[in-house]
């Protein structure tokens, strides 16, 4: 069997704010082309580890390297350049609301490509048909509903072709169909972009449905006490809690 | 040579009469110079009869979005012509690509949105809109009236802590603006007085310029400006996020009335405070006009602050007052019911916030014009 490539390392991570330490030395390698599921109940800090690993909040202790290259302990500059290599969907959307879809998508490429307004337009079209959401262009994000708001904030991830592709919470406040529908699109552009995937969950369907896998976070311990395939770890896992949270606690 | 080097390339060769065969090679990525769909184009009308058009990908060497954009309009080129595409020879990834990118057709309709407005149309849409927002007014003033009926007869419902706040944040916090505004307008209007009042030797009366025009309008005025740039504005931003982040349709939900439970406590934390708030920026503007009459032009202070005592009468005092409490009601109403109207964007806050304080100046403007022709009718 092939040896598939470690694309991201997270070394003793310690996070918190201020004196309080929400997750002490979370350790784990996510592989490319993996879709890498982060789980735990509500409050474990989930959404905080995603937000150190897309360099958005700095941990207390510890390093997530990218490759070869430590984000945190990276000049500014490349930090930034690094940032941009990676496409994150918030939990709201956090589409910016006073612009259309297209200016949402195309702001990305503006900033960071030196493409002509008709070559961003193209690629603009392309990304919201990626999404399903072709001829939407002009509508805002007011305009749309939850699950095409998700779509389109999915599609200004991609703007910028990412690497590696951040996932918060991405069935919150969608039905199971809209949330199969993501779930599909993910598999969907992990397959065929061939980008790392890295999705933040306790959507139990979600998370059997598409992850390759895992790690579970525990408020209480304030560490992660299981990593792996979660259909493996639903079976196999010695940890009750792990098996409590995966079995909807049955 | 590196690989970012390499050279992108498309050729055409023809392996039948009716085939068209695109060939890349190269790097496909959008920071590079990549052809335009427009040689396809060129190739298939002078092409003999071109049936159908099938790619060669052997020699890719890395692609993006930038490939798929150029396919794309090939595409649509050869489905406008009805030229059959074979897309087995493009990668995997951009097929799969590709398949996901058509499955949903696009929404035709959605484009018309944008469109030219005719001028009688859109002098029509205002009227309406105008009418419409009058009734809101309407309204927004009928539920308020009610709401404050409800608390005089001791039903309304807020929180007593919410009040204290608001009684907190536009009372005491609002003194030091108050404070330095108060004191430059005195100065400035005593300065501009008493250069002219020097000339017939009649430095003193400065102290009935300065006493008169503040007590009476002045202070009034500039006190309910100041309060509808800093009060109304916050209070439209405030219900205006609130209105965003569903939380005023959560108290819907529970039974609970936004007028009562958010505008009232708002609107009698101000109609307290700005009476008091104006008075206390009389006695600034008076101390700043002393500054200039006692310091620069050698009044002496008791002279001066005896001629203000005399120059201002109890219905000075009055009036002022009186278009104090009104200016505070109709800042608190304006904030209120701009937040009120917010729709559930940032940007929608930020334009309630803006016309709070255009409202709230428009609406001081013409209560002190009407309060002055009243006054001089009656003869106050």
């Amino acid at each position: 069997m092939k040896q598939k490539q470690t694309h991201i390392t997270v070394e003793n991570i310690t996070m918190g704010y201020g004196d309080f330490v929400l997750m002490r030395d979370l350790s784990f390698t996510i592989n490319k082309g993996d879709i890498f599921i982060i789980m735990g109940g509500s409050g474990c800090g989930k959404s905080t580890l995603m937000r150190i690993l897309v360099g958005l909040k700095s941990p207390k202790k510890g390093r997530v390297l990218y490759g070869e290259m430590s984000l945190w302990e990276a000049d500014p500059l490349e930090r930034e350049a690094l940032m941009r290599r990676l496409g994150i969907l918030y939990q709201s959307g956090a589409l910016w609301s006073s612009m259309t879809l297209d200016e949402n998508v195309a702001l990305p490429l503006e900033l960071y490509t030196g493409l002509s307004s008709v070559e961003i337009g193209d690629l603009v079209s392309l990304k919201l048909a990626l999404v399903g959401l072709a001829g939407f262009e002009s509508f805002y994000p007011s305009e749309i509903s939850g699950g095409m708001r998700k779509r389109a904030a999915l599609a200004r991830a991609m703007a910028l072709d990412p690497e590696v592709l951040f996932f918060d919470e991405p069935s919150a406040g969608l039905d199971p169909v809209s949330s199969k529908h993501l779930d599909d699109l993910i598999l969907e552009l992990r397959e065929s972009l061939g980008a790392t995937v890295v999705v933040v969950t306790h959507e139990l369907a979600s998370i059997f449905a598409i992850g390759d896998n895992s790690v579970f976070l525990d408020p209480e311990t304030r560490t992660m006490i299981a990593s792996g395939d979660p259909n493996f770890l639903l079976s196999e896992s010695e940890e009750t809690k792990v098996r409590h949270f995966l079995t909807r606690g049955q | 040579m590196g690989v970012a080097d390499e050279q992108i390339k498309m050729s055409f060769s023809y392996p039948s009469d009716s085939t068209l065969m695109i060939a890349f090679n190269g790097i496909w990525k959008i920071d590079q110079a990549l052809p335009t769909a427009e040689e396809v184009k060129k190739q298939l009308e002078k092409g003999p009869g071109v049936k159908q058009v099938a790619f060669n990908s052997d020699a890719l060497i890395k692609w993006d979005s930038g490939i798929l954009t150029f396919i794309m309009k090939v595409l649509t080129e050869c489905n406008r012509l009805k030229v059959q595409v074979d897309k087995n020879g493009l990668p995997n990834g951009v097929q799969q690509l590709l398949k996901l990118a058509l499955a949903v057709p696009e929404k035709k309709d959605a484009r018309e949105r944008i469109k030219h407005i005719p001028f009688l149309e859109q002098v029509g849409s205002d009227a309406v809109h105008f009418v419409h927002s009058t009734g809101e007014i309407l309204t927004f003033l009928g539920e308020s009236f009610v709401a404050a009926c409800k608390l005089m007869r001791g039903k309304g419902r807020f929180r007593s802590f919410d009040l204290g706040l608001f009684l907190e944040e536009n009372g005491a916090r609002a003194l030091p603006i108050v404070s330095l505004i108060s004191l430059l307008v005195g100065l400035i209007l005593a300065f501009v007085g008493i250069i002219q009042l020097k000339l017939f030797g009649a430095q003193i009366y400065v102290a009935d310029l300065v006493g008169i025009a503040m007590v009476r309008e002045m202070w009034a005025i500039m006190t309910g400006i100041i309060m509808a740039g800093r009060t109304g504005a916050a209070f439209a931003a405030q219900l205006g996020t609130m209105e965003v982040n569903e939380e005023i349709d959560a108290l819907k939900t529970m039974g609970i009335s936004p007028m009562e439970f958010l505008v009232l406590p708002r609107i009698l934390a101000v109609t307290i405070m700005m009476p008091l708030l104006c008075l206390y920026a009389n006695l600034m503007g008076i101390l700043g006009g002393s500054i200039v009459a006692v310091g620069i032009y050698d009044v002496s202070a008791m002279a001066y602050f005896n001629r203000t005592k005399e120059a201002i009468g109890l219905n000075d005092l009055g009036i002022g007052l009186f278009m104090g409490l009104v200016f505070g009601i109709l800042v608190a109403l304006a904030g209120c019911l701009r937040g009120m109207q917010c729709g559930r964007s940032a940007s929608a806050v930020g334009d309630a916030a803006t016309s709070a304080v255009v409202t709230g100046i428009v609406a001081i403007i013409l209560a002190t014009a009407v309060i002055t022709i009243v006054c001089d009718v009656l003869g106050i």
